[in-house]
């Protein structure tokens, strides 16, 4: 039986298949959160790495950066995903390499939403007041501590927010590597599908990608909470952990994608 | 040995690369206007509606845009195909409700920008709720949020190729399949890539521009 109907007569069943399945959905939400953390990893280092380099004093370093970010924030993650996946290994020698499915997605996702979180970066160090580029010369700090001990820690609070947005966009990205044969949390319900019904299969899906969202929602609330109590703007973590399950949205800095 | 780039495959996949090219624009304008359109109405009922509406509303957007267009699109296709002949309609409805719930929060931002006397100037003059909206909110929002939308078009317009998940015949699907045919991928998918980049970074330079006038 599938539709509506047929996922409330057959959930009994659907529920306990699930579980006899257990040990493949298992593996799929580890390939999952895996491509989904390193991914997000490999997107924060190149993040700060171009989101810096672009405020760079020298026009060389500058200009690179931009080049880098709009190219992989121009093509989509998908030609990005395909491109390293099909294109990669028939390139000619040295580098014509087949390169592991996950190491595939992660540097893909971690690229592309690189990318866009250069720009986060970028923006929330620019809009640190200019007073407090003032002071660290007035107390005789060098720049590149004061970026360390001052900019940066403020810039760190002001970004997160884009920056979760932009980990829960990876993290739906990521359904997408079953197709470069990573089989992933979505592959492995899809695997289901044809015993339990589209419904539930679907709606399991869905359901967990939405638990995995909330995991990074408390994780970034949570950094939050923190970045702002380290720079004496808020409440210590013991204090607000009420404010970590409060949803997403409505505040990223760079007024979202593209 | 052979050579890695071929003119003779890039100028072959090239009509195949357009036609999906079509596709791929057509989604992201039908997309984009049922975003705009039911993302607004979505932040108006979320601002005024009693919470018995406004709740269950925020949370199925919350749900919406929490999880992968992926999975949306292939479960939405399963479901609808046996009634609606088009997948491309399908795809095109799936991919504008997804981004209806990063528009609506636009929305809001851009309708809690407008400033309180505004309201209370509109209350003042006794102006109906439905004219408030239309005459006096509405029209201030979306100009703070005009940046923010364009984004989001060129957003929903990288994530056209995810429709390759049920095979609606769009420029990264058919480079795929142009690749699988011919055993070679470099052309077809390269082009795309390029295609995409050609398309996208003159828009978002166009929306920069757009920011720094509004601002």
């Amino acid at each position: 039986m599938d539709g509506v109907i047929g996922f409330f007569a057959d959930l009994g069943p659907n529920l306990q298949l699930l579980l006899d399945r257990s040990p493949q959905i298992i593996e799929g939400v580890r390939v999952t959160v895996l491509a989904t953390v390193l991914g997000a990893l490999l997107a924060l280092l190149i993040a700060f790495v171009f989101g810096i380099a672009q405020l760079s004093k020298a026009a060389v370093v500058r200009w690179v950066a931009r080049i880098f970010v709009e190219f992989f924030r121009g093509t989509s993650l998908v030609v990005q995903l395909f491109w390293l996946f099909f294109v990669l290994p028939q390139l000619p020698y040295p580098l014509g390499f087949r390169l592991d499915p996950l190491l595939v997605a992660v540097l893909a996702l971690g690229l592309n939403y690189g990318a866009y979180a250069a720009e986060v970066v970028r923006g929330s160090i620019n809009s640190v007041p200019k007073g407090q580029y003032e002071a660290l010369s007035a107390l005789s700090i060098s720049p590149a501590r004061g970026m360390v001990r001052v900019i940066i820690p403020q810039a760190w609070a002001l970004m997160i927010p884009s920056l979760s947005n932009l980990w829960i966009q990876l993290l739906k990205g990521s359904a997408i590597v079953g197709s470069i044969t990573l089989y992933d949390l979505f592959f492995q319900v899809e695997q289901v599908r044809d015993r339990t019904g589209t419904w539930f299969a679907y709606l399991f899906a869905l359901l967990a990608y939405f638990l995995i969202a909330w995991v990074i929602v408390v994780i970034m609330n949570a950094l939050e909470v923190r970045a702002k109590h380290s720079i004496g703007r808020g409440p210590a973590l013991r204090e607000a952990w009420r404010s970590l399950f409060r949803p997403p949205g409505g505040k990223t800095a760079e007024g979202g994608l593209a | 040995m052979s050579s890695w780039w071929s003119w003779e495959h890039a100028i072959g996949a090239l009509p195949t690369l357009l036609d999906g090219f079509k596709i791929t624009l057509l989604a992201t304008v039908l997309g984009t206007l049922i975003a705009l359109v039911l993302g607004l109405i979505v932040a108006i009922i979320r601002r005024s509606a009693p919470s018995i509406v406004s709740a269950p509303v925020t949370g199925v957007v919350e749900f919406v845009r929490m999880t992968p267009l992926v999975v949306q699109l292939v479960f939405a296709n399963l479901v609808l195909s046996p009634y609606v002949d088009s997948t491309l309609a399908i795809g095109i409805w799936v991919l504008g409700i997804h981004y209806t719930t990063y528009m609506a929060e636009v929305y809001r931002a851009g309708i809690d920008a407008v400033p309180t006397g505004q309201w209370e100037a509109a209350t003042a003059l006794s102006l109906p709720r439905s004219r408030t909206w239309r005459a006096v909110i509405v029209p201030q929002a979306i100009r703070n949020t005009l940046p923010a939308l364009g984004n989001y078009a060129i957003s929903m317009f990288k994530e056209t190729p995810f429709f390759f998940v049920i095979y609606i015949p769009e420029m990264v699907r058919n480079a795929q399949t142009y690749g699988g045919d011919t055993f070679r991928y470099t052309e077809a998918i390269t082009l795309a890539g390029l295609i995409f980049l050609a398309a996208s970074y003159p828009t978002s330079l166009l929306i920069r521009r757009l920011e720094k006038k509004l601002a």
